[in-house]
């Protein structure tokens, strides 16, 4: 390249000198090609990869969205009297005698009435009328009288969620066809439900529950929300933070600035780089042993949870925080340490300041990744019915049973109803918001306050 | 200076808070994903109707509910295990030895276990001795032990179409794959008489241990690839076939009813599955399902006894409870199992 006459002089077949340079040769031609070629490759390489990007993220969110979304039924119901408390002396003890299922007579009815008003014939039974409504209205409603038993004997309108067939139906997930072999629902409750619907009382819209709410059984996946999971991610993400950060940056300040460089700390250089490549299943098998059989804490709890996660967490904090330090100039320390500060001032009061964007990127990028993490939560309990309980303050935050969201969305991709699958898609958004969100941040902080040198 | 301050109270809380962790106030429940629906809806039920906070469900397997369960007596052991099978001898012992001697077996009804295939293919009628010439490791042609040769459902059986083979069983973790080798398997094999080659071909030293092995030759599946283990959940199952469409899974009850839109399920001598089948034993293919009670924890946890009393109720369990409605085939000693939860009568004899 650098010399064009020795290059043609050394291949017989090249033309001769007198040829001007404006014109390419065999050779540059193939060389340019050979360029082109290459940067060919690379825009096939990031087509494909955009691709594939662009189909998950249609997919997650064709899929998902509709969990954002809920069928609800607008109902009045006459909170009887001679149902509800039959001494009718208003004691809370004995309005909790009832149960939710003696309240499924009293909504059927209150539908029954309600269908009367609007003139809708539909052939069925209240009971039958009934099932189109999701079994969490019971307990709404019971949870309404008992919170206000002054109610009783009154006439209240509710909002209640429809039946996870009923949903997928408004949704076009169930059709007419689908349902031929389905014992859960009939075709004549579907065209009920399209009575309904034109009357305007059976509608969609906007779910916050399944944000904000706790999990449900499989037998009312319209009731399911991922906040309590949230909250367990929440839990972890403290204890993480908490343990990580601080441990992992006086051990990198450690390695980096005052331990001497010996076989010793070389060893413990790879084992910490190894630590990085670990399995995160292994560190569940770790927690299980160390945490709840030998240290006995709780199981399931994020407190666990959290514990396992910062080992998992520690070596990437350690790696990035080492990386920042290494990249302050030792002009910083050698500046410092003439005007007389102790090597300690010299790395608190400028290294450190210095390294701080690079630190908190990598925390946060550790946190990321701690927060998508599944595996080690299966073995310290953490995958099951138990995001069902809000945890009633910040200790019972720590310790009391929760899930993750990650686990959360396994567990409903394992259930039968399909409904819960299109949940699981809903919870991938709701994490994936998450995740973007952090790593946003990590990437703000280092373009604002990031030094290059 | 801030991050040791930070870390050193962070450890603080940690501490303190784990030495007053000790009163543990929900039920913690773990074992079958088969009970884990039915668990789940009681355990909301029971959170929605007492003023316990709603138990804990996990699922894990039988086996593995089983093993914590017999880990020990105290707060951080699970209270009750959910299984899909009964307790072995061998799980009883290793519980005594760990201190758990007073089990109490609770009864919650049937399941019933079918065979489906995807929705728009061929339908099948099924005995069980076509799925062990389907699928056993050695099958006898013309009086002589020989490899499975058969291919295709047409080479089982004439009656069928010439559907490849492509089996998708629970593997040896779930209990539903004991009840499918006993029910389905071991019962083709005795009813063709298989058994006796194998008794006649088996070695031991006398007619017990003879019988045993034969036992295990009948079950043994051939490992051709015709027949895949599957170690998931059933939604795995549901995505191979939706992937094979020659594919024939085994499901729960539950599970097939609740995806009618996408399988069809295969008779079993000619009886179409049903919780009323299964109810009056009919359908050949169902397993009763349990869970187990620590009684040691009745009174130490607040609302056991109360959550198991509360699971095998008649409005629960019964024949019209939410159990029956996702597919459970209620017990129709329903009674006695609820005076036994009553009595707190422990496996074994005794109280």
């Amino acid at each position: 390249m650098t010399d064009f006459s020795q290059s043609s002089e050394a291949t017989p077949t090249a033309k001769p000198k007198s040829e001007s340079l404006f014109k390419m040769d065999a050779r540059t031609k193939k060389r340019n090609a050979a360029e082109t070629r290459f940067k060919f490759y690379g825009i096939v390489a990031i087509g494909i990869g955009l691709l594939m990007l662009v189909v998950l993220v249609t997919n997650i969110v064709t899929a998902g969205t509709g969990a954002f979304q809920q069928s609800f039924l607008d109902l009045n119901v006459e909170l009887k009297a001679d149902k509800l408390d039959k001494k009718g002396n208003r004691n809370i003890e004995d309005i909790k005698k009832v149960s939710t299922f003696g309240y499924a007579p009293l909504i059927a009815s209150a539908l029954e009435s309600e269908v009367e008003k609007l003139g809708i014939q539909s052939g069925l039974t209240p009971k039958e009328m009934g099932k189109i409504l999701s079994k969490a209205a019971q307990a709404e409603l019971r949870n309404f009288v008992i919170a206000n038993p002054g109610k009783i004997g009154e006439t209240v309108s509710f909002r209640f969620l429809v039946n996870s067939r009923v949903d997928g139906y408004m949704k076009g997930r169930v059709s007419r066809e689908s349902i031929a072999n389905d014992k859960g629902i009939s075709v004549e409750q579907l065209d009920f439900v399209d009575q309904l619907r034109n009357a305007g009382v059976l509608y969609k819209a906007f779910n916050p529950d399944f944000i904000f709410g706790t999990d449900a059984s499989d037998q009312r996946p319209e009731a399911a929300g991922i906040g309590v999971a949230m909250l367990g991610s929440l839990f972890m993400m403290f204890v993480v933070l908490a343990l990580a950060l601080p441990i992992g940056v006086a051990a990198s300040i450690y390695l980096e600035e005052f331990a001497p460089q010996n076989r010793l700390t070389d060893i413990i250089e790879v084992n910490i780089s190894n630590l990085a490549a670990v399995p995160s299943i292994v560190f569940g098998i770790l927690g299980l042993a160390v945490f709840i059989n030998y240290m006995h804490l709780p199981t399931s709890a994020p407190l666990v949870g959290g514990l396992v996660l910062t080992l998992m967490t520690l070596p990437t904090i350690i790696i990035s925080t080492r990386a920042s330090l290494k990249a302050v100039p030792p002009s910083i320390r050698d500046a410092a340490l003439g005007v007389g500060a102790s090597k300690m001032q010299a790395v608190f009061h400028h290294v450190l300041p210095l390294a701080a964007p690079g630190i908190l990127t990598g925390t946060i990028i550790g946190l990321a990744q701690a927060l998508g993490e599944t595996a080690p939560l299966l073995l310290i309990g953490m995958v099951g019915f138990i995001a069902s309980n809000a945890p009633d303050g910040v200790v019972a935050g720590f310790l009391s049973p929760n899930s993750a969201m990650p686990a959360q969305i396994y567990e409903w991709s394992k259930r039968a109803d399909p409904a819960f699958y299109e949940r699981a898609w809903g919870g991938i958004i709701i994490l994936l918001i998450f995740l973007v969100t952090m790593n946003t941040i990590a990437v703000i902080l280092r373009r604002r306050f990031e030094r290059r040198w | 200076m801030s991050f040791v301050k930070l870390s050193a109270s962070a450890l603080a809380i940690a501490a303190v808070s784990a030495t007053t962790a000790t009163a543990r106030d929900q039920v913690q429940v773990a074992g079958s994903s088969t009970v884990l629906p039915y668990a789940s809806i009681v355990a909301e039920a029971f959170g929605e109707n007492f003023d316990f906070p709603t138990p804990v469900v996990e699922s894990g397997g039988s086996s593995a509910g089983l093993k914590r369960f017999c880990e020990g007596v105290g707060e951080n052991t699970i209270d009750v295990a959910n299984a899909s099978r009964q307790i072995r001898e061998k799980e009883i012992k290793a519980c005594a030895d760990a201190g758990v001697t007073d089990i109490i077996e609770v009864q919650i009804g049937y399941d019933g276990i079918v065979f489906a295939s995807d929705i728009n293919g061929n339908s099948f009628e099924f005995t069980p001795e076509d799925w062990y010439n389907a699928l056993s490791a050695q099958i006898v042609v013309d009086g002589q032990l020989v490899d499975n040769p058969n291919k295709t459902w047409a080479d089982v059986n004439p009656a069928f179409p010439a559907q490849p083979i492509a089996a998708f069983i629970p593997g040896t973790k779930h209990g539903t794959r004991e009840v499918f080798e006993d029910k389905v398997i071991l019962a083709g094999c005795e009813h063709l008489g298989d058994f006796d080659a194998y008794l006649a071909a088996a070695e031991g030293d006398n007619d017990k241990a003879k019988k045993k092995a034969a036992e295990k030759a009948c079950i043994a599946l051939r490992t051709d690839g015709v027949s895949v283990d599957i170690d998931g959940d059933y939604t795995e199952t549901l995505a191979r076939i939706d992937s094979n469409k020659d594919g024939i899974g085994v499901f729960g009850l539950a599970f097939y009813e609740n995806n009618t839109d996408k399988l069809q399920v295969a008779t079993m001598s000619g009886i179409v599955p049903s919780t009323e089948s299964i109810a009056t034993g009919e359908y050949p293919v169902s397993r009763p399902l349990f869970f187990y009670v620590k009684k040691a924890h009745i009174g130490v946890i607040p609302g056991l006894k109360e959550y198991a009393e509360f699971f095998v109720a008649d409005e629960i369990a019964g024949p019209d409870g939410p159990l029956a409605e996702y597919g459970l085939v209620s017990d129709p000693e329903l009674v006695k199992v609820q005076e036994a939860v009553a009595n707190e009568t422990v496996l074994g004899g005794g109280s």
